[in-house]
């Protein structure tokens, strides 16, 4: 079996290095030549407290200078096959990649990368919530599919009860329904034994469809419920004006301070707690935390639970943390990119949350080029995030473990 | 994947007679999803008139005209080709959710082969167009297979994402001069020359009926994968596979090549039913002309318990639902989206015997295993 996973592990560490040779000849074949002049970023606007210089970068040589470094770890990699730090380099230079492809687009523009920054953590606020549900269900080993479903009712929700009663009501309400969705989770796959995955398919389809249907039905004809106030930015004095960081980090809404602080507390819940600690026995052994007298049922019952209203809080960030509106299948895949966080960032909620920031700063990526106007068509750049997941999903998976009873339905005896 | 997988996918429902499993049961999914279609709609504002209405729309619109069949069959013929591959990868245990995106190539790999092949005799057009479609499925969902096979991605994760990247895809092809209609500057494709077209079989009673050859082809891939799934050494090699992975490899199976075979073979249906949608309805390929067909296939596949015999009987349901729908739209002015939920009860009806048993203790009598045993 290890002689197995090892020669697996061996040709991802090939391919990985094949990879990075082939990023490396396509950078200094098609994308130095072509970038004249300089790439201007945008650190800071001149209204700032402290303004900052802009950082300047020669297109060209720089572009050749990432492409030799990248053929040198892509050589290392292909040769020395299954090296220990294998996917820490391949990380690194798929990100030096992703910088000098930046500067390329750039070269002779100007472009804020504060700005760009300061769209990444936004856009990753679904994907690491979504993430995040998916590590508190996964470590009492319930394969949670659903996200998707239980951020389109919090988008839902969100925006129904947030154009009736105000913003803060919607929060809360979606919270709840996300909640709700989670028990319902909860219900199918522990106490009728459904098959997890076709559990989460059903609370995918029977959400998409109840909301495609009030939507049309409803919204269609009452417009004023489908109007919600949004979240506006709280600033937080002084760290604020804090050059780049502060923009990025503490000039956001309160979903993003959210996720933060979610994750945070996920993180002591789960790892500093006796609740947590008795959450991963149950996923990890569930018959011998019964034996302990933990009780499994009710365990799983409180985590999926919780997932959900984690992921109903995310949903929410849709309608009522950017455009207040309701729109058909809004959330567009972004749980199961959650999903694809969660076992990139190892099952860890620290971990999926900056594994989500990757996936949004792809995703912020393809919005803010599609601006600069590069010859790459727009499809293809909003292609990125997907095209991210399945690599990343491809290139860790072997590496990172899932809890040991995941999946499984626990029949107590 | 988990026992109660194989209880919801291959068939056997906590020990209960074949007549109730296959019959019964599929029966009172469907009744109890109506009635809860109808609590929504009551708790919508729909008053009760409307819905009684509604719902004699949905019979007229799906069985109660020459018209309404041929609109049943026409949207079931998709559902029972996606279906059927969907059905091949759940033996083989995998959870294949890219059959949209395999639909969506393999529609357009058959318009362009029809395109392509537009001046030859319609009896290698229309094959090689078909054919294209079933390549082009086969060899999408074939990377899902390749990189479950290779890094242990699982395929639910990755067909997802490709179905995402299939619409984008589509909408920059639909673009591209080779496979734009001249002169226009909206994505839609040129129209499938008439070689290449599945001809309608109706049209002798009325111009207006839509049903086309692809019946033929839809049976004739139903016989087919029945005797691949249950005549077959692969399909034996499939069913082993899904049944229990550690033995099928100890027995000399290659487990890698199993995996990629049963998604590409998916992908090949899936692929033909692309191109069933596109040489037979749409004569073209737009932007969403797949229309949800892969996803609902999944509920098809579930719904027939990955028996081909089964798919094709679920199929003809959720399309007499689709068919009747549209009419309930123009009818009785109930979204159709309606029929979205009712279709997820449907699936959750079916999967959870033991929520059904919860719910009615008096209408399952039979109990013949442990509860819960396998």
């Amino acid at each position: 079996m290890s002689v197995l996973l090892d020669k697996a592990r061996q040709r991802q560490t090939r391919i990985s290095g094949a990879i990075l040779i082939g990023l490396g000849v396509l950078l200094a074949v098609f994308m130095a030549p072509d970038a004249t002049g300089v790439a201007t970023f945008r650190l800071s606007r001149p209204t700032d407290v402290w303004p900052v210089p802009n950082l300047v970068v020669p297109g060209g040589p720089f572009i050749y200078v990432i492409s030799a470094l990248l053929a040198f770890l892509g050589v290392r990699l292909f040769l020395r096959g299954g090296a220990k730090w294998a996917s820490m380099i391949l990380g690194i230079g798929l990100a030096i990649a992703v910088a000098a492809f930046l500067v390329w687009a750039t070269a002779g523009k100007s472009f804020s990368l504060t700005g760009m920054l300061q769209a990444t953590l936004v856009r990753a606020v679904p994907i690491a919530l979504g993430g995040l549900a998916g590590v508190l269900s996964e470590r009492v080993a319930v394969v949670n599919i659903g996200i998707e479903g239980m951020l389109l009712a919090g988008a839902f929700t969100g925006a129904l009860v947030g154009s009736l009663a105000g913003g803060i009501a919607g929060l809360v309400a979606a919270v709840a329904v996300g909640g709700m969705f989670g028990f319902i989770l909860a219900a199918l796959v522990v106490t009728y034994r459904m098959d997890q995955i076709i559990a989460g398919v059903f609370i995918n389809l029977f959400v998409l469809g109840l909301t495609s249907y009030i939507s049309s039905q409803v919204f269609q004809e009452y417009r004023a419920l489908n109007n919600a106030p949004v979240f506006r930015t709280i600033k937080i004095p002084l760290l604020s004006d804090v050059p780049v960081i502060g923009p990025v980090f503490f000039n956001q809404n309160i979903f993003v301070y959210g996720a933060f602080i979610l994750a945070g507390l996920a993180t002591y819940y789960l790892f500093h707690t006796r609740h947590g600690l008795r959450a991963r026995a149950v996923g990890e052994q569930p018959r011998a935390a019964d034996t302990l007298g933990i009780n499994v049922y009710r365990t799983r019952y409180v985590n999926v639970t919780v997932a959900g209203m984690v992921a109903g809080f995310g949903g929410a960030w849709f309608t009522l943390g950017s455009v207040g509106r309701f729109d058909e299948g809004m959330t567009g895949g972004r749980g199961f990119i959650g999903l694809a966080a969660m076992i990139f960032g190892r099952w860890h909620p620290v971990g999926a949350l900056l594994a989500a920031l990757v996936f949004g700063f792809a995703d912020s990526l393809q919005q803010k080029l599609a601006l600069l106007g590069t010859p790459i068509p727009s499809e293809f750049l909003a292609m990125a995030p997907y095209v991210a997941t399945i690599v990343v999903v491809a290139g860790v998976v072997g590496r990172a473990r899932a809890p040991a009873a995941d999946g499984k339905p626990y029949v107590k005896e | 994947m988990s026992d109660m997988t194989d209880h919801a996918t291959k068939g056997r429902l906590l020990g209960r007679s074949k007549v109730e499993d296959l019959v019964i049961v599929p029966l009172f999914a469907l009744v109890a999803a109506l009635i809860l279609g109808a609590v929504v709609m009551v708790a919508t504002g729909v008053d009760l008139a409307t819905i009684g209405r509604s719902y004699v729309a949905l019979l007229q619109g799906s069985v109660g005209s020459v018209n309404a069949i041929s609109e049943t069959l026409t949207a079931a013929l998709p559902l029972v080709l996606a279906g059927l591959g969907l059905a091949l990868g759940f033996r083989a245990g995998l959870f294949n959710i890219g059959a949209e995106g395999q639909v969506v190539m393999g529609g357009l790999a058959a318009v362009v082969a029809g395109v392509a092949l537009g001046d030859l005799p319609a009896v290698i057009a229309l094959p090689g167009a078909i054919l294209a479609g079933a390549v082009t499925g086969a060899f999408y969902a074939g990377i899902a297979g390749w990189l479950r096979a290779a890094t242990g991605a699982h395929e639910v994760i990755s067909t997802i994402m490709l179905n995402l990247i299939s619409y984008r895809l589509l909408d920059y092809l639909l673009r591209t001069p080779l496979i734009q209609k001249e002169g226009r500057a909206d994505p839609i494709s040129k129209s499938v020359p008439e070689v290449a077209e599945l001809p309608r079989l109706l049209t002798f009673l009325d111009p207006n009926l839509r049903l086309h050859a692809g019946i033929f082809l839809t049976l004739a891939m139903v016989a087919l994968a029945y005797w691949l799934l249950f005549r077959s050494k692969l399909g034996f090699e499939f069913r082993a596979s899904g049944e229990n992975a550690v033995a099928a490899r100890f027995a000399g199976m290659n487990a890698s090549l199993t995996i990629v075979l049963a998604m590409a073979i998916a992908g090949a249906l899936a692929g033909i039913a692309g191109a069933n949608q596109t040489l037979g309805v749409l004569g073209r390929a737009t932007p969403g002309f797949s229309a949800g067909i892969g996803f609902d296939a999944i509920a098809v596949a579930l719904l027939g318990r990955s028996h081909p015999v089964g798919v094709l009987f679920a199929g003809v349901l959720f399309g007499a639902l689709e068919a009747g729908g549209r009419q309930m739209q123009v009818d009785a002015g109930v979204s159709i989206d309606l029929i979205g939920i009712i279709q997820s009860l449907i699936i959750v009806f079916i999967a959870a015997p033991l929520l059904v048993k919860a719910l009615f203790p008096w209408g399952f009598r039979r109990d013949q295993t442990k509860e819960g045993g396998s």
